[in-house]
């Protein structure tokens, strides 16, 4: 890790398949980039565009989503819904400068480790290629606050 | 950001506790590293690293902190979750803590095990740790929801695996209504001659089963039915099943059959026949069909069709046949659902280069299952298409549809061995004839299994390893007119070889059934690529699905043999029972809550839920969830303009602490977020 970009990248990852993917990846012993940082959620349609910003905003270089393969969702049909924000969503971070391959979905299932080991090593290359994003200093410059995510009571 | 002031710096008193795991962290991670420097979190009162976290003596590290440190949080950075959450909440809660006081980081799937870089992996495991820190300071104590579990089992599908759980139930005192699809249970087994190794009589192990269904006062029968809704979860599902119109009052029919004898209209028996055979209009599929009612196939019958006949009526000595009769709509309460629907045998006409249904021949696999039953349309003689000349030769082709990437990739599993079963049935009833078994591996795996192969060996069976790539009519050397030619690859001499035969068998292997992606989602939970029913684990909850309270047993789950299939039936039906004798479960609390003073009303989200959970209040103009109904997938949540729908134990406020932890080492960002 001497010279060379370490991207720093959060995973969102829905707890029925593709979180049990990383387990699969790892009880496998298959080896891939240490580079993603994984936060559980019940199912992908769990998140919120905002935490996509917001990850951003706090200084990393890229986000996966991860869910169940299309009808296969544990809550029907959640990761359908997460496929129309995300298109929604990175069509607006193009709009802010942000490159398509920083902010990716995946479908990964519960006996695909492989498939989440490979698609974080891709991502990876693809990031550390684009370099830090450091979004909240050189896009934003302290002018752009983000709109915070609203709170419960 | 709300969530600093929410948790000033050492408001909270969470105590760290990284596992070794042996070497399987420890040899990775620097675990003395990470303890020692999670100290320097504000929130952190005891940082600790043991061996074995998940030991009795792991266990009491916890609770003696609790109880002695005064903990009010706690935090175990180990293996997934989804190992040994339920351990540590446990452990929390002999502490004094409510369970749900408890975070886990995952460092041993998603970190050292996942690389060898232990500079990376120690950086990483202190995000992660740090992450759950944050995560664990906004947890609320939270309860299980208690739901009682309805003691009534609905089974779907009445073939080995669905007719086994309803029995099991049944015999334990439990009220079961079994539905199938057609007229009859017993299913494929029905349909099959013999069953290997041993040769058992199918019908003959499997008819007195179906007779105590029919006989067994706790199995409600609801034969020629659907299940057209799924409504509820565990403990109350509400169920819809469609009791299609067979035309027979099943109060008055006494079963004696005058009707199938008289009835004039033959038709071609596609499905318990399997294409070789004729049954009548209104029909049972087989002498012992249970229940031994008849149906009556509208779109055969002449007096549906042309408006005369009525045969039926007129020689049925108990007047049971009512042409008027509609599809029932039958509605009842359940607790738990086993579904057990089975498999399809894949279409041989999709292999064209193997001639079936083009060349008369070719034989599948469920034909000559039904050719060499002495019941069936040959009164068990082994015959040519043309029904009178016995074959000299015969070959018999293994995983047809299987092992194939044009059709399935997997194995079908039970296909060598009904081959083998086949080869055998041929030597039996024609002991002059030539057998040639293509094989590509032989699979026989199972008790008893290889010693049959073994037996055919000695029986003089030929073996040839190499997938058989056509069978063509076109004869080119002498000897081979008037023959099914197989070509093929020996892979074991290393040469092509044809080989003239009078008889070709394909043995189909085993499909998802054709609607099952359909049927999966009616009953809202998942199935693969290839159209099986997913388990909940592939090892150790085989029978489980991820929906709570729907169970599956036999080949909707993957293809498997009768042994298997029996097993599998009767795991399932323990399953249910359990869930029974305990009367209530406790429900994971992850549920979303909407704050209604704080709603809208602007229903964007009673669309969005997959389950109908969230109803709207015409008065009050506002949306609530209905507890009892919400899975906790957190789609509202993430959806709501307002934010006011609360996702328990995954709020806005958690997975933003968790975030801005997993992310501690980023430099600057925090300048503006503290400008908000």
């Amino acid at each position: 890790m001497s010279d060379q970009f370490e991207p720093v990248i959060v995973g969102f990852l829905c707890n029925w398949c593709s979180y049990r993917a990383a387990d699969l990846a790892g009880t496998a012993r298959i080896k891939y980039a240490p580079n993603l940082r994984i936060l559980r959620v019940m199912c992908s349609g769990r998140v919120d565009p905002q935490f996509v910003l917001q990850a951003l905003l706090n200084g990393a270089d890229g986000v996966l989503i991860a869910g169940c393969h299309p009808g296969e969702c544990h809550y029907v049909n959640g990761n359908i819904k997460t496929l129309r924000r995300f298109t929604l969503l990175r069509k607006t971070l193009e709009q802010w400068g942000i490159e398509p391959e920083r902010v990716q979905l995946l479908w990964a299932s519960a006996s695909e480790g492989t498939v989440l080991a490979a698609a974080v090593d891709r991502m990876t290359e693809q990031i550390r290629d684009l370099g830090p994003l450091r979004w909240s200093q050189k896009v934003l410059n302290g002018n752009g606050a983000a709109h915070p995510v609203a709170e419960e009571a | 950001m709300t969530e600093k002031q929410n948790s000033p710096a050492g408001q909270e008193k969470v105590g760290v506790y990284i596992c070794h795991c042996g070497s399987n962290i420890a040899g990775t991670i620097n675990v003395d590293e990470v303890s020692e420097w999670i100290k320097g979190n504000p929130n952190v009162e005891v940082s600790r690293n043991y061996e074995f976290m998940c030991s009795s003596t792991g266990q009491e590290l916890i609770e003696n902190d609790i109880k002695e440190k005064g903990l009010t949080r706690v935090v175990v950075a180990s293996c997934s979750p989804h190992m040994h959450e339920k351990t540590f909440r446990e452990a929390t809660e002999r502490g004094g803590l409510n369970p749900f006081l408890f975070e886990m980081a995952n460092i041993r799937e998603h970190d050292s095990w996942a690389t060898n870089n232990k500079e990376a992996a120690t950086a990483k495991a202190k995000a992660l740790v740090n992450a759950a820190v944050e995560r664990v300071v906004h947890h609320k104590p939270l309860e299980k929801i208690p739901v009682d579990i309805d003691p009534k089992t609905m089974v779907v599908g009445g073939g080995i695996a669905g007719i086994t759980a309803a029995l099991e139930l049944a015999e334990a005192g439990h009220h079961v209504y079994l539905v199938e699809r057609e007229g009859t249970i017993g299913g494929h087994m029905a349909q099959i001659d013999k069953t290997f190794p041993t040769l058992d009589c199918s019908a003959c192990i499997l008819t007195p089963k179906m007779v105590d269904v029919g006989q067994n006062e706790n199995i409600t029968l609801l034969s020629y039915s659907e299940v057209e809704s799924v409504d509820g979860y565990i403990g109350n599902f509400n169920i819809t099943v469609r009791k299609k119109a067979r035309c027979v009052d099943e109060e008055l029919c006494t079963s004696c059959g005058i009707c199938e004898e008289k009835c004039p209209q033959k038709v071609v028996d596609n499905n318990y026949g399997a294409g070789l055979s004729y049954r009548k209009a209104i029909y049972r599929a087989f002498p012992q069909a249970v229940p031994g009612y008849p149906v009556l196939d509208k779109e055969n019958c002449t007096y549906f069709q042309t408006g005369k006949c009525k045969v039926c009526e007129k020689v049925c000595p108990t007047n049971a046949i009512n042409y008027e009769q509609e599809d029932q709509l039958l509605n009842f309460n359940v607790g738990n659902i086993i579904l057990a629907t089975g498999y399809d045998l894949f279409d041989a006409r999709k292999i064209p280069q193997y001639g079936y249904g083009r060349l008369p021949n070719v034989f599948s696999s469920l034909e000559f299952e039904r050719m060499v039953n002495a019941s069936g349309p040959t009164g068990g003689h082994i015959l040519l298409r043309d029904g009178e000349t016995e074959p000299k030769t015969i070959a018999i082709v293994h995983c047809v549809g299987s092992r194939d990437q044009n059709h399935n990739e997997y194995c079908s599993k039970v296909c060598c061995m009904y081959s083998l079963k086949f080869a055998h049935l041929v030597h039996e009833h024609l002991p002059e004839a030539e057998v040639y078994n293509y094989y590509i591996d032989m699979r026989t795996p199972g008790k008893g299994y290889e010693e049959f192969y073994h037996r055919l060996l000695k029986e003089g069976t030929h073996f040839i390893r190499g997938r058989v790539a056509e069978i063509t009519d076109a004869d080119r050397k002498p000897g081979e007119e008037g023959k099914l030619i197989v070509q093929s690859e020996n892979t074991l001499l290393g040469v092509q070889q044809r080989n003239p035969v009078d008889m070709v068998i394909l043995s189909a292997g085993i499909e998802a059934r054709h609607d099952s992606e359909k049927v999966s989602k009616l009953f809202k939970m998942g199935c693969d690529y290839d159209g099986f029913f997913n388990e909940r684990h592939p090892k150790l909850a085989p029978v489980s699905t991820m929906t709570d309270g729907i169970f599956i047993a036999g080949a909707c789950q993957g293809p498997k043999d009768i042994p298997d299939t029996v097993a599998q039936g009767g795991a399932a039906a323990s399953q249910v029972a359990k869930l029974i004798s305990q009367g209530t479960v406790m429900m994971e609390p992850v549920r979303a809550s909407i704050r209604e003073d704080e709603c809208s009303g602007c229903r964007i989200c009673n669309n969005l839920c997959p389950y109908n959970a969230i109803e709207y209040d015409e008065e009050k103009k506002v949306s609530h969830v209905v507890t009892a109904l919400c899975q906790g997938c957190g789609t509202c949540v993430a959806a709501c303009p307002s934010g006011v729908i609360d996702g328990a134990h995954f709020t806005n406020t958690q997975i933003l602490a968790e975030l801005e932890g997993i992310l501690w080492d980023m430099p600057t960002e925090m300048t503006v977020m503290e400008e908000v």
